[in-house]
């Protein structure tokens, strides 16, 4: 049950947890209810007991007395304060579950750093030992050193904490592992520091962040279970009397006196929830992305016509597009082109320029938070500024992406896949999407497509999974495929053979493509016609011929186009 | 992005926890479920030689003499040496050790002190209790968490909606603070007590009424804090480039987060759920004494104050059995859904 840090998903990046200092706490809400909250409790139930010492312990003639002004949860059997009694009890459940803690952290913290140094061997045997153990219930390993020991607060502490070691050195030793890997620490080793003062001086300091959320997750469940214990009496006996304890006094009258049980139940709560929220709010300081998650919320993005459309004969009109954040900043600046029926059109621009949103922004794909607006922006019959069926999007647009390791899903198969849109808009059967994606792998010379087929994305080559991403969007016959960059994330042969799938495209001209990079070269030799972007806006439009032939005007343009290496006219565009 | 969880995955679940980064192809030939069938047999054969070994000790490690021990504080000296001859504890270790094992192999576990019968009589007339409740609460944690975080892990990605983030975030930090046996406690006070409607424990003749509020109890806090990794997994799953891809083949809301997103989200959030599972089996013990529920978990309380060690080390060792099973589950259900942990 140490929920806190499972839920603690992502570690930070070696290069986070580096520019960082250790001690650089991120302080947030849940952090803050969680330490005020723990220190109230601790303070009420160390003081109040000492101020009213008899109030807990005294048997007076007052019993049963419901709540009231001078007995604030009334009196139980005996006449006792029963929240006199509830503080005592969280006193001494507090002590306990501090010391089960201390053990948990120090041996295993101890345990798991000391691993790291012991011989292959030895360290192997002992991480699979730790993994059995924690494969138990740790309640469970805490009843049977209880059954060992006999019942007794300083059993019970030592029964928790000890069942807790496991664990506890299980994270220790992953910890240690990620950091013994690291520049300085190697670094260390090799300048031959001694072990004690690596562990202290390297390891544990660059441990602290996840240590802690563990430590105040290994506290929560402390209480819960020394608690747990005392309430089933194998741990604190009367006249002793811990929070479980006093609960399971309560137990046998709450069809009489149900409020017996509120005090207990309320301090056990209220302690366990703080420790959670502590360890909450830690993990989220060091997790990054949980901040993200709190952040303003982003609004879907929107799409917003400027002006009347204007009809032409173009596939792919855009006039005047603009894509900008919700802070107003544009980040593609009043763009315009056209792209004809079976043209290739290039967009070329480096990173930043904007040629990705456009596309994204063209496609209704657009990240949340950004909004296009445009006088136009159609394809075929259709305005992309207005809500458009899916069937038509599907059947009238296909997308080719830069990276193919990850644009298929790793948990499903290839066949299912790239059969989507055949199955669900073109209306076709499982047999025969499969037998249309067959023949198409074929063409575009996957070789052996019935297995690719039944493959997962994990097990192709990147070359494969681009191929068959380029069949995917063929199969379906759209009218415009747009390519974004699809062989950037590629290998330089593998880059060669996609170029030639590309180059076939272009010779069966059955559809538009239009062909994002930031390669001047390649889309030099692929497209018919090229529009070079910087910084949001259009620079310059120019055939392919012009580019080859240098006749461009924009002095941008002609830097890309000299900042292309080349051996001889040949090699152009290959490579 | 890159699937960031697994590093996670791996901070906390160790070794068990399967490697999420791509791997090139397997390796042709032989079937990867052999290797993935041995390896994780081999895993539980080592938690139950371990357990078998562990509860031999507990008579062992009890201090002073544990037969004395045993016999209780009023057992005479005769009384004494009937205690130590029926736990064998006059013959040399190993062989008490080879006799116990040898036991277990004839399915004998030894004599209940305090039942007068033998423990693997009493041990399985109780297993079923336990084993039907902790699979009946791991149904249930399963079905209402996943679909849960999903829902609130899709209301508010990217920030939308703060407000159901963060009355999402503290109730579950809320009910997953508190102990089984606080909520079982309440569940009782509220539910029959006041309103009457379920029956506060165990009653043969309704079996089924009296299986609801110990699986509440017993969900909960297991529901909270998987429901809490399904909706942070959900927003990971939804950032990912594959899911651009299926908004790009305009794949329906549904299809897109029960095709696309779901066996995604379940690998890292099975993996890390495993030890959340095991813990029920923990905390079964106090919510069985709270609604008298004749299962292991009672029946080791019972048996820890009577100091009945033969009934102790029987129950330990099919609750440690149980806790392996059901991790084995897991990790099949892993890998049936994520071939690559197969690999």
């Amino acid at each position: 049950m140490t929920k806190t840090v499972l839920e603690k998903t992502s570690e930070p990046t070696v290069e986070q947890r580096e520019t960082q200092a250790p001690s650089n706490l991120r302080w947030n809400p849940g952090l803050v209810v969680g330490i005020v909250l723990f220190t109230a409790v601790a303070v009420v139930s160390w003081t109040v007991p000492l101020i009213n010492v008899d109030a807990a312990s005294q048997l007076s003639k007052d019993t049963n007395l419901p709540p009231s002004g001078s007995h604030w949860l009334g009196t139980d059997l005996f006449g006792r304060d029963m929240l006199a009694r509830a503080l005592v009890a969280t006193k001494l459940s507090l002590v306990m579950t501090l010391g089960a803690t201390a053990i948990s952290v120090i041996f295993g913290v101890l345990i798991g750093t000391t691993i790291r140094f012991a011989p292959t061997r030895l360290r192997e045997f002992s991480l699979r030992a730790i993994e059995i153990a924690v494969s138990y219930p740790s309640l469970l390993v805490a009843v049977v050193i209880a059954a060992v020991l006999g019942a007794g607060p300083w059993q019970l502490v030592l029964a928790i904490g000890l069942s807790g070691i496991p664990s506890m050195a299980r994270l220790a030793s992953t910890l240690a592992a990620t950091v013994y890997e690291r520049d300085y620490v190697t670094t260390a080793r090799l300048v031959g520091v001694p072990k004690r003062s690596m562990i202290w001086r390297h390891l544990l300091p660059n441990m602290a962040e996840p240590l802690l959320v563990q430590i105040a997750s290994v506290f929560a469940f402390g209480l819960i279970a020394i608690s747990a214990l005392s309430f089933v009496g194998l741990g604190v006996q009367t006249p002793d009397y811990d929070l479980g304890r006093l609960l399971a006094d309560g137990l046998p009258a709450i069809y009489t006196r149900p409020l017996e049980i509120a005090g207990s139940t309320v301090m056990i709560v209220l302690v366990s929830l703080s420790a959670m929220l502590i360890g909450d709010g830690l993990a989220a300081g060091a997790d990054p992305r949980l901040q993200s998650l709190s952040r303003a919320a982003a609004k879907k993005p929107a799409y917003a016509p400027v002006a009347g459309i204007d009809e032409s004969s173009s596939l792919v009109s855009v006039c005047n597009l603009t894509v900008s954040k919700q802070s107003g900043e544009q980040l593609v600046k009043g763009i315009s082109f056209e792209v004809r029926r079976n043209e290739i059109l290039g967009v070329v621009g480096e990173s930043g320029s904007g040629k990705s949103l456009t596309a994204m922004a063209l496609a209704q794909l657009l990240p949340e938070g950004l909004s296009a607006a445009a006088d136009e922006l159609r394809i075929a019959d259709h305005s992309m500024l207005g809500a458009v069926p899916n069937r038509t999007l599907a059947t009238t647009l296909a997308l080719i992406y830069q990276d193919p390791g990850t644009t298929f899903n790793p948990a499903l198969r290839m066949g299912s896949q790239l059969t989507e849109v055949l199955r669900v808009h073109r209306g076709f059967s499982a047999t025969k999407a499969r037998q249309l994606i067959l023949a198409m792998l074929e063409r575009v010379r996957i070789t052996d497509p019935q297995r690719l087929l039944d493959s997962r994305p994990h097990e192709l080559s990147g070359g494969m999974r681009q191929r068959a991403m380029i069949a995917s969007a063929l199969v379906v016959n759209p009218a415009l495929i747009i390519a974004d960059e699809p062989t950037t994330a590629l290998d330089v042969t593998v880059q060669a053979e996609i170029l030639r799938e590309f180059k076939r495209i272009r010779l069966e001209r059955t559809t538009s493509l239009l062909f994002i990079s930031h390669d001047i070269g390649v889309v030099e030799a692929l497209c018919d016609r090229v529009i070079i972007m910087k910084d949001g806006e259009l620079v310059e439009e120019v055939t392919a011929d012009q580019l080859r032939k240098k006749h461009v005007k924009h002095p941008y343009t002609r830097m890309l186009l000299d900042a292309v290496p080349r051996l001889d006219e040949r090699e152009r565009g290959e490579k | 992005m890159n699937r960031r969880a697994a590093n996670g995955a791996d901070v906390t679940t160790g070794a068990s926890a399967p490697p999420l980064q791509k791997t090139t192809s397997s390796s042709p030939g032989r079937s990867p479920w052999i290797s993935y069938a041995l390896k994780r047999g081999g895993g539980v054969a080592a938690t139950f030689v371990v357990a078998v070994i562990m509860t031999f000790l507990i008579v062992q490690l009890i201090p002073g003499d544990p037969a004395v021990s045993a016999a209780g504080q009023n057992a005479n000296a005769e009384r004494i040496e009937q205690v130590r001859q029926e736990l064998g504890l006059a013959d040399p270790l190993w062989t008490q050790f080879a006799n116990y094992v040898g036991g277990l192999f004839r399915g004998d576990l030894g004599t209940s002190f305090s039942l007068n019968a033998p423990v693997s009589q009493a041990v399985f007339s109780r297993l079923p209790f336990t084993a039907g409740l902790a699979f009946l609460s791991l149904i249930v944690v399963l079905v209402v968490a996943v679909p849960l975080g999903m829902m609130v892990g899709i209301f508010t990605r990217n920030g939308r909606r703060p407000w159901l983030g963060s009355i999402f975030g503290y109730s579950t930090a809320f009910f997953s603070a508190v102990p089984a046996y606080v909520l079982a406690t309440v569940l009782v006070l509220v539910f029959s007590v006041w309103l009457r409607v379920l029956p506060p424990a165990y009653s043969p003749g309704n079996l089924a009424a009296a299986l609801v509020l110990p699986c509440v109890a017993l969900s909960i806090a297991s529901i909270c804090a998987i429901a809490r990794i399904v909706r942070r997994e959900t927003a990971v799953v939804l950032e990912q480039d594959y899911m651009r891809t299926a908004r790009g083949w305009r794949v329906s809301p549904l299809r897109m987060y029960m095709k696309y997103a779901l066996p995604n989200l379940l690998t890292t959030t099975l993996t890390l759920s495993g030890i959340i599972l095991i813990g029920m089996l923990g905390g079964a013990i106090s919510v069985e004494l709270v609604f008298n529920w004749p299962g292991l978990g009672f029946g080791i309380v019972k048996a820890v104050s009577m100091k009945d060690y033969p009934l102790i080390q029987g129950i330990v060792l099919v609750l440690a059995m149980l806790g392996a099973l059901l991790t084995l589950l897991v990790d099949v259900i892993l890998a049936i859904i994520d071939p690559r942990i197969r690999a």
